[in-house]
């Protein structure tokens, strides 16, 4: 049984996404999938626990031995990635009940459910899977459900933004197609691992370049770095509250994921840095995402697309650490990784406690409702707090060490810009916070607290926050060891 | 470049072409369906990109040839034509999200044209 652990992490929420089709009963369902994604984050910790202690695991599908087979191949860096997207698929199913019966009509409740599977797998499957067309195909198969779970939003312009996410993305990955195809070209394999072997004694082909520059684009695209972000705001915006929350702790972190993965283990770093270049390309783009998209978030009124336009902004922190191309500034990248999921995912689920019992997220709606929604809002500010960067939350930890990888490049203006943009970040949440405490309720009178189903798993996030805030030894331990898997390359 | 490298590299610019056809007709063009088209087409640029990569010149489709496993047969790459069948439903599937979203942009805006859907945007929040 652990001997298949790698294919039953894609193989369960796979399978249990067509029976909800078939479950009519929307809390059968539900039911259903909270079982498959608690499954999923079972058997990521126990990868994770196997891969720390025994090192690489490779999985050869239907015993097919690789390079000829599809091979899934767990080392410390997809392990992390593998928890943090079944862990936030596992918090935030049991919160999709109450906020979905709300947001989303009864009959489409199952359907809603088996593509939340699907989005769920197909991430999954992207971390897990070591032959490059699997990417490609799991890519697809979490952005097609993930248009659709944005369209289930109430809005109408849901549809519009689900629309315009559909045709950049699949511009994004067609153009991963393209690079993989022309890789294949090169060096007749597809497996990461044979990749990595054979792809140094092609560098010098224009080919191999021209591929390097497709799988650039399109990876940007789908991780949304400025300037090819804009389908991420409205899709953020309209869609239904879990379907953000989910998606801003996951679908941007994966493509990151994916671009670590192709640019430092099958290019190797000594490629994308010394002969691409790709850290003198992200380093501008990754400030200009960080400074434009944290101003741009100050002057939303609509508080979901303010916290939008910051995910745009803290996937620059990611890039950021990239761009300083050591072991400190990837530390930093994974590390953000996971605590940016941890933050953002609080606080969009903040926002659909907001939205259950007001049905609104503008800010002038929010106005008092400190007082009326103690918890909800004490998780936001909370939330906040770790967005910004304060001592004691996850944030601080990502911001230490992408200060820290600064000062190491001796890059000491990127240093100061780092916490500059926090300050930013304090600004656009403390427009939510004066709202809500410091301005008096006009509204209803019956408001009341979100019900614990909401206010149950945004809590159990927003004491992730702190937790791993206080103590940050394992994750940064785990973090480094990734980075420093993921700057060495791949070990024969 | 000799006039030999443009001739004997055909599929290249017939791949060339229909991508920025695609791409042009996907950025240019304001109508929803055209939009889908134009992704179509980029897509199925893509699939000549890999299906043409495939061939090895002067060698048979890869079909086994009777009697099994004697004298030297030389056959085309089939994993390309795999994966590309493997992308082409992806294609469907995308085609027909993209359409099934433009039947419900229809009926709650009533039109399929960019610029109106934006002036109605406007206008909403505008009056919001």
């Amino acid at each position: 049984m652990s001997a298949h652990l790698p294919i039953l992490q894609v193989v369960v929420p796979l399978l249990a996404a067509p029976f909800c089709l078939f479950l009519k009963r929307g809390r059968v369902a539900w039911g259903l999938a909270v079982l498959a994604s608690w499954a999923a984050l079972a058997i990521a910790l126990a990868l994770l626990d196997q891969v720390m202690r025994e090192g690489v695991l490779s999985y050869a599908i239907g015993d097919w031995a690789p390079p000829i087979g599809i091979e899934y191949r767990v080392d410390v860096v997809n392990a992390w990635v593998l928890v943090i997207v079944s862990g936030i698929g596992a918090i935030v199913s049991p919160y999709a009940m109450a906020s979905i019966e709300r947001e989303v009509e009864a009959g489409r409740i199952p359907l809603f459910y088996a593509a939340y599977l699907l989005c769920l797998s197909g991430l999954l499957g992207i971390t897990i899977t070591g032959d490059m067309f699997n990417v490609f195909v799991f890519l697809e198969i979490s952005s097609l459900s993930a248009y659709a779970l944005i369209a289930l939003g109430q809005a109408r312009r849901a549809l519009t933004s689900a629309f315009r996410y559909l045709i950049m993305g699949s511009v994004g990955a067609t153009f991963i197609v393209i690079g993989i195809g022309l890789l294949y070209v090169m060096t007749g394999t597809l497996n990461m691992a044979d990749l990595a072997q054979l792809l140094p004694e092609v560098w010098d082909s224009r080919t191999v370049k021209v591929a390097y520059g497709f799988l650039t684009v399109g990876f940007c695209l789908k991780l949304a770095l400025f300037p090819l972000h804009l389908w991420l705001p409205n899709a953020y915006t309209y869609a239904p509250s879990a379907v953000t929350a989910f998606m801003a702790s996951t679908a941007t972190k994966v493509a990151v994921y994916m671009l670590l993965r192709f640019f430092l283990t099958i290019f190797g770093a000594p490629f994308s840095f010394d002969v691409m270049a790709l850290d003198r390309v992200l380093l501008p783009l990754a400030l200009v995402a960080i400074a434009s998209m944290s101003l741009v978030a100050i002057f939303q009124v609509n508080v979901k697309r303010l916290l939008a336009y910051s995910s745009v902004a803290q996937i620059g922190y990611m890039i950021l650490g990239l761009s300083f191309a050591t072991v400190t500034g990837l530390t930093a990248t994974l590390l953000h990784l996971f605590n940016h999921a941890l933050m953002k995912g609080a606080l969009f689920m903040a926002m659909g406690c907001v939205m259950y019992r007001i049905g609104s997220v503008h800010i002038n709606a929010m106005a008092g409702l400190g007082r009326r929604m103690p918890w909800t809002m004490a998780a936001f500010v909370v939330g906040g707090l770790s967005l910004v960067g304060v001592p004691l939350t996850v944030g601080f930890v990502s911001k230490w060490y992408l200060i820290l990888g600064a000062l190491e490049r001796g890059w000491w203006p990127v240093a100061i810009l780092v916490l500059l943009t926090s300050l930013l970040a304090l600004v656009y949440i403390w427009r939510v916070v004066e709202a809500a405490y410091f301005r008096d309720f006009p509204g209803d009178e019956q408001t009341r607290e979100a019900p614990w189903t909401l206010l149950g798993p945004t809590w159990a996030l927003v004491a992730l926050n702190l937790y791993f805030g206080i103590d940050a030894g394992r994750t940064v331990q785990i973090a480094r060891q990734a980075a420093e898997t993921l700057m060495a390359g791949i070990s024969p | 470049m000799s006039f030999d490298l443009l001739v004997s590299h055909y599929n290249y610019w017939i791949v060339i072409f229909l991508m920025m056809v695609g791409f042009y007709i996907l950025i240019s063009r304001g109508n929803l369906i055209k939009k889908i088209v134009g992704l179509n087409v980029f897509q199925t640029s893509v699939f000549m990109l890999y299906i043409s990569m495939g061939k090895v010149s002067g060698a048979t489709p890869p079909i086994l040839v009777y009697p099994y496993g004697e004298g030297d047969v030389l056959y085309s790459n089939p994993l390309p034509h795999v994966l590309i069948l493997t992308a082409i439903v992806v294609g469907i599937a995308t085609t027909s999200v993209g359409l099934a979203l433009a039947v419900r942009i229809k009926e709650a805006y009533g039109t399929i044209e960019e610029d109106e859907i934006n002036a109605i945007e406007a206008r909403t929040e505008a009056a919001e």
